[in-house]
């Protein structure tokens, strides 16, 4: 009975996570944990079993965290292992935080073909500072490119310990899992807590459930909470009752004692919207109250903006209801309504990063079967006017045309793991990229971590193509934001027959804006089909025109034969055109076809390269 | 008329047609087409209902063609009943009608004559290739009725020819025009094409000087479109040609409306340019405006009242039908006010009287055609919208704003 949830002694539980790069095989460990330990039998298992969405599963990696409760016994000891899958993407620092906090200890998945990568790394400094114990383990030591040797001297050196002190497993066949467990049974501490002292649970997730409403994933720090209780979100004030509390093992079991101290379970509170359960915040009885929350609690702030617009103006309701019912699962994401002369009625919308970005915009696609046009991405710039005003620019085509004092954008922490050699070529481009040098370590002989301060807005524009593409695909990002600075910034516009076209302007720094001009002009005279007249296309800062194109004016638009047996076809044509021209955007007189827009705006940071 | 039909609705065997189509029958100018679907050889751009062959089974052999036309002719007669008018227009196309002996084309004229009467003074053509005719067989067809010759001659330039597989000579044309201006022809046509792959500017002057050289008193220019399946297209696709660009056959149909205009031939429709209002090809503004036909033959294309109908494509599918009794019709699509509406502005605009500018439903294009100098300012002050020079070029983009 002593592993019993809600009557389990804190002295038999391990909390753990792993901390791994998307395609080094956490969930596949995962995979072979939960049939080691027996919570699924071989008949039932599936790949990546813990990833429930789609697209987690079709791209390999996890979005959303869950706990799996996991029975393991070491001589004559039950223990309870509670593992917490984290987020591995740059874009979710915050809830990978949120997931160390509920955690003792963290297993250090890395790929012994590979090596460590960026995001991975910044995720093992998050545990080193939230005082994890860490257990450095190298996966995939089938592989015959492994070098487990190398790798383990390099993740010794990162965390301090001897290399022979590194795990080596093979998720794949299930070689030193058992071992691993064992380990994590003998070398994490179990969680401490005050058993007496009023409820405070860590929600370290919370997830919408078509059929359930929001699950909220939930460490227990102190006390006890139960069901049928009535309880608090101290971030939010808000009470509600426990309908339902439980383990996930690695299905949902309801625990009719509640959870204790150091446990780890779901709530459900007939709660519809995850922003009412917010990753962070700390849950606690509302009829024995915590006096303090835990700390660390922060409200997701977006940092990439975006347009989206129906590609057909109709479906302007779908979109609205799709983005309704995504923020239901999604509390980062943030929209509003926005018209663009060119593209209609759609939402400016705000993401963490380029990644959730992809991720919002290919459920919208997917789950939704909406056909968008995206606006290229931006940053939040702030805009100090001569006369004092302040204006927050999420949107170019906001940004003032009056007397500009001083321009603020957000600045980041970036660190790019590559091989030695291609140091020049990744110092290039971040100097490039109005980077600025912080560091440079070795970690192995031909592994380095490079360390820039650099624009977030340069981030976003095809960054990581760059990145990719100078280091034939080598070089791994993480990038966390740092501040803001000031910049010499200006709005490009871009006008077809003298009219701006809002869904091509961009703010750039004052070097590249001639070059973001002249590159844009071009674009656009081969995407857009010649009119019947001259279409001039400028790039204009202000009144200065800084580059120019022309589309020639067609000549000739008319067949040559309309004879007795040429009428049907001519005119059943014709309604095809005509059903065409609908789909064209008019820009004063310029009819633009979809695709130009689509093609226009596509900055290449397409899906697979803000995969990294 | 090329050769892929259009989607339509079922046309039923009997060939009935609906009472739409037959009321007013009458009171509207009614024609005939004759399709002759035969060639020596096949034309590397075409891509017209024609085949080389001889024998194409019974009833659609040569020898057999009249007979078998002669057949539909007296169905066209059961079917539009004792209300068709007199025939204003006749209209012999292929394929090449002169391969058949020019006593099959009479033969065959005849029996709309008989069946139907032809008006006082009807207009009669046959289209002809220039080695495909000669003295003897001209008087045959002028004596038989026949009033109009129309003849390819496509270039005068050797090697503008050969890229379009024509056989005949260069002076060749020019020869069959006095031909029939001595057998009694008082209209004779030249179609031409421009822009071939090869043809330069001056090659398409010297077309054009032969063309008006000859004497007729009307011609036909088209520039080349590159139909898919076509010989000349797999050459292009190959890159044994070049294709033909748009901006150049715009520059040689304002060569072509220069050089016909000196030569006192005034465009009436946007392909087609005669000497007088009386050198009109009649037939073809029957088609434009709106006229009834029935177009004999495999493929041919019928109009009667807003029914519109094709025959079935093969000659011999067409042959066995007439021959099992049943119509020869393949499909027909029975046009909405809508539908005629579309294609009114779509075949009246082409024209040099226009379109009425009191029917044109959204006239801020017509308008704005008019400030782009698509439209002519003087003829829209009557009340026509007709095209100007530059107009006549982007005729298809104007009409697809004006219904759009």
């Amino acid at each position: 009975m002593r592993i019993q949830p809600g009557q389990t002694d804190p002295a038999v539980i391990r909390n753990f996570c792993i901390i791994a790069h998307i395609d080094h095989g956490k969930s596949t460990l995962a995979d072979r944990m939960l049939q080691i330990t027996g919570v699924v039998d071989d008949r039932s298992m599936r790949a990546q079993y813990l990833d429930r969405m789609d697209i987690e599963r079709e791209r390999g990696i996890t979005i959303k965290s869950q706990a799996v409760r996991l029975p393991w016994k070491v001589g004559e000891t039950d223990y309870v292992l509670n593992m917490i899958d984290t987020p591995g993407h740059v874009d979710f620092t915050y809830e990978v935080s949120r997931s160390l906090q509920a955690c003792e200890g963290a297993i250090l998945l890395v790929d012994a073909a590979q090596g460590i990568e960026a995001q991975t790394l910044a995720n093992l400094y998050l545990a080193m500072n939230a005082d994890l114990t860490i257990i450095p383990v190298l996966n995939k030591i089938d592989l015959p490119a492994a070098q487990p040797e190398k790798y383990a001297a390099e993740l010794a050196h990162l965390i301090g310990c001897e290399p022979e002190d590194v795990l080596k497993v093979s998720g794949k066949t299930g070689v030193g899992v058992r071992e691993l467990l064992d380990h994590v049974v003998a070398n994490i501490p179990a969680p401490v807590g005050q058993a007496e002292a009023p409820a405070r649970a860590l929600i370290f997730d919370s997830v919408y459930d078509t059929y359930r409403g929001v699950i909220t994933y939930v460490r227990v720090m102190d006390g006890h909470l139960g069901k049928r209780e009535r309880i608090l979100m101290m971030s939010t004030g808000a009470a509600h009752e426990t309908l339902e509390i439980g383990v996930i093992s690695p299905e949902p079991k309801i625990a009719d004692k509640g959870l204790g101290v150091g446990e780890v379970g779901y709530l459900i509170t007939g709660v519809k919207d995850v922003r009412q359960s917010r990753v962070g915040d700390t849950v606690t009885s509302v009829t024995r109250s915590a006096t303090e929350a835990l700390g660390g609690y922060e409200h997701p702030k977006p940092m990439v903006f975006s347009g989206l617009y129906p590609v057909d103006g109709d479906d302007y309701p779908e979109l609205r209801e799709a983005l309704d019912k995504l923020q239901l699962n999604d509390a980062a994401l943030v929209y509003e309504p926005e018209t663009s002369a060119a593209l209609g009625f759609g939402f400016r919308c705000g993401f963490l990063g380029l990644l959730h970005m992809e991720i919002v915009r290919e459920r919208l696609e997917r789950e939704f079967n909406l056909s968008l046009i995206s606006t290229a991405p931006n940053v939040v710039y702030r805009v100090i006017m001569e006369d004092g005003k302040e204006v927050t620019v999420t949107n170019p085509s906001e940004f003032p045309t009056g007397k500009v004092d001083k321009v603020f954008e957000p600045v980041t922490k970036a660190t790019v793991l590559v091989p030695s050699e291609f140091i020049g070529a990744i110092m290039e481009l971040c100097q490039n990229r109005r980077g600025n040098l912080q560091g440079m370590d070795y970690l192995s002989e031909d592994r380095v971590e490079i360390r820039y301060t650099m624009p977030l807005g340069e981030i976003i524009f095809d960054f990581f193509d760059q990145l990719k593409s100078r280091t034939r695909g080598y070089a791994s990002l993480d990038y966390e934001p740092f501040g803001e600075q000031e910049a010499e910034l200006v709005k490009v516009d871009i006008l077809l027959q003298g009219e701006a076209v809002d869904a091509f302007s961009a703010i750039v720094h004052k070097d590249k804006a001639y070059g973001y001009g002249v590159e844009m002009a071009k674009k656009l005279r081969e995407l857009i089909p010649r009119q019947q007249f001259e279409v001039p296309i400028q790039a204009a800062i202000g009144a200065r025109v800084i580059a120019r194109e022309n589309i020639r004016a067609i000549r000739k638009d008319v067949l040559a034969k309309c004879y007795g047996g040429d009428i049907s076809r001519k005119r059943k044509l014709l309604e095809k055109q005509k059903e065409g021209k609908k789909r064209m955007k008019m820009v004063g007189r310029v009819e633009v076809p979809q695709e130009a827009f689509v093609a226009a705006l596509s900055t290449e940071s397409s899906t697979d390269k803000a995969k990294k | 008329m090329p050769s892929t039909l259009p989607d339509g609705d079922p046309a039923p065997a009997s060939g009935e047609l609906p009472e739409s189509a037959l009321e007013g029958l009458g009171g509207r100018p009614f024609g005939f087409y004759v399709h002759v679907p035969f060639c020596v050889t096949r034309c590397g751009y075409c891509d017209f209902n024609t085949y080389t062959a001889s024998e194409l089974g019974p009833g659609a052999s040569h020898a057999d063609y009249a007979a078998t036309a002669v057949t539909e002719i007296r169905r066209a007669r059961a079917v539009l009943g004792d209300a068709v008018p007199q025939v204003e227009t006749v209209f012999f196309g292929g394929g090449t009608p002169t391969l058949l002996p020019a006593r099959d084309l009479v033969r065959i004229l005849e029996a709309i004559d008989g069946e139907f009467g032809l008006a006082p003074g009807a207009e009669v053509t046959t289209e002809a290739n220039p080695e495909s005719v000669d003295p003897a067989g001209l008087e045959e067809l002028r004596r038989g009725g026949f009033t109009r010759m129309s003849f390819g001659m496509q270039s005068a330039r050797e090697h503008v020819l050969k890229v379009l597989d024509r056989h005949h000579t260069p002076g060749r044309a020019a020869q069959a025009v006095r031909e029939a201006r001595q057998a009694g022809f008082e209209h004779v046509n030249l179609d031409l094409i421009y822009s071939t792959p090869g043809e330069s500017d001056d090659d398409w002057r010297a077309s054009l000087a032969a063309a008006v050289e000859a004497g007729p008193d009307h011609v036909s220019a088209y520039s080349l479109i590159v139909e898919e399946g076509t010989r000349l297209a797999a050459r292009i696709r190959r890159g044994e040609l070049p294709m033909p660009d748009d901006d150049v056959a715009a520059d040689r149909y304002l060569i072509a409306d220069s050089m016909l205009a000196e030569a006192g031939f005034g465009w009436y429709e946007v392909s087609n340019w005669a000497v007088s209002d009386k050198s009109r090809c009649r037939h073809n503004m029957l088609y434009w405006t709106g006229g009834d036909w029935w177009g004999v033959g495999p493929g041919a294309h019928s109009h009667v009242g807003g029914t519109r109908w094709w025959n079935v494509k093969h000659p011999a599918a067409y042959a066995q039908r007439l021959a099992d009794g049943v119509s020869p019709a393949h499909a027909r699509e029975v046009l909405t006010p809508q539908d005629r509406a579309v294609e009114r502005v779509m075949l009246e605009l082409r024209l040099s009287d226009g379109f009425p500018v009191a029917e044109i439903e959204r006239p801020v294009v017509a308008a704005r055609a008019l400030g782009d100098g698509l439209l002519d300012m003087e003829a829209f002050k009557r009340g026509r919208a007709v095209l100007t020079l530059r107009g006549r070029l982007l005729a298809d983009a104007l009409v697809r704003d004006l219904v759009g």
